[in-house]
């Protein structure tokens, strides 16, 4: 039996679509870790599950192509960031890792409570899109 | 009874109405003889459930905190969305490795449209072999 050109229209109609739900709410998740149920460990489960729906519906070097990111890189700057928000304390004088807030008043959005556990929080997340894309990508790329 | 009570009923009435429709869905994926009637029942009936029960969510807590939560209005639209193409893929998944209909089929239209490519579609093939 001849194989038949596979056809996978509606998967990636759709994938375009829900691509696009899944990352704003993954970013949602992120933000309201604060005060509510979220954070950077989940909402950085969520962005990584959009980009393997990507992979999953298109193949592999057209998304290479489109979202040339190397995971890795991700990882480390994520690290990065989560320890250069310690050090940043350090160098006003206090311990490790000391968290400040202040309210801003951001145009739009009104009175805002800003906190240095926001870059932390993006650290988090970029170490957890890294690393679960990697251990994807290089499973799925095994292919010797 | 005032008008949050009301409301609060038809938020409750509607969860009821779900979880009702889940359990058809639930019957027919026992009961159904193949794998695609039980995506038949398992796809349209339950989706509506779902939707039916976030449906019913929304507006009790917009009844009676009036809280109008975006994540339901969001999460209805991403099952409304999604569950449809899941059973979709997988009925697909499942016709191409060969999973017989039941004894009660009749027509097999998609079996038609392959068996005729598979004789006068060649050319086609041909032309992806060149590129």
């Amino acid at each position: 039996m001849k194989p038949i050109k596979s056809n996978d229209v509606m998967l990636q109609t759709l994938t375009r679509i829900l691509v696009f739900i899944i990352l704003s709410f993954s970013i949602y998740l992120l933000f309201a870790g604060h005060n509510h149920p979220g954070g950077g460990f989940i909402g950085g489960l969520m962005t990584a599950s959009a980009i393997v729906l990507l992979y999953l519906s298109f193949d592999i070097k057209s998304i290479k192509k489109s979202l040339p990111i190397n995971f890795i890189t991700v990882i480390g700057i994520g690290l990065l960031l989560a320890v250069a928000t310690g050090i940043a304390s350090m160098l006003f004088g206090y311990p490790f890792l000391t968290q400040f807030f202040d309210y801003f008043h951001i145009p739009l959005l009104g009175e805002a409570e800003l906190t240095t556990a926001i870059p932390f929080d993006v650290g988090v997340y970029l170490v957890v899109v890294g690393a679960a894309l990697t251990i994807i990508l290089t499973i799925a790329e095994d292919d010797i | 009874m005032n008008v949050s009570e009301i409301v609060e009923f038809i938020g409750v009435f509607l969860i009821l109405i779900g979880s009702i429709m889940a359990v058809i869905s639930a019957i027919g994926i026992v009961r159904l003889p193949d794998v695609y009637t039980r995506s038949h029942s398992g796809t349209k009936s339950s989706t509506l459930a779902v939707l039916l029960t976030l449906t019913g969510a929304f507006i009790f807590f917009w009844g009676s905190q009036s809280f109008a939560s975006v994540r339901l209005l969001l999460g209805i639209v991403f099952v409304f969305l999604t569950a449809p193409v899941a059973g979709h893929l997988i009925s697909r998944a499942a016709y191409r490795a060969n999973v017989k209909t039941s004894d009660l089929t009749v027509e097999d239209e998609l079996g038609d449209a392959i068996r005729a490519y598979e004789e006068e579609g060649t050319g086609e093939h041909e032309e992806d072999k060149k590129e």
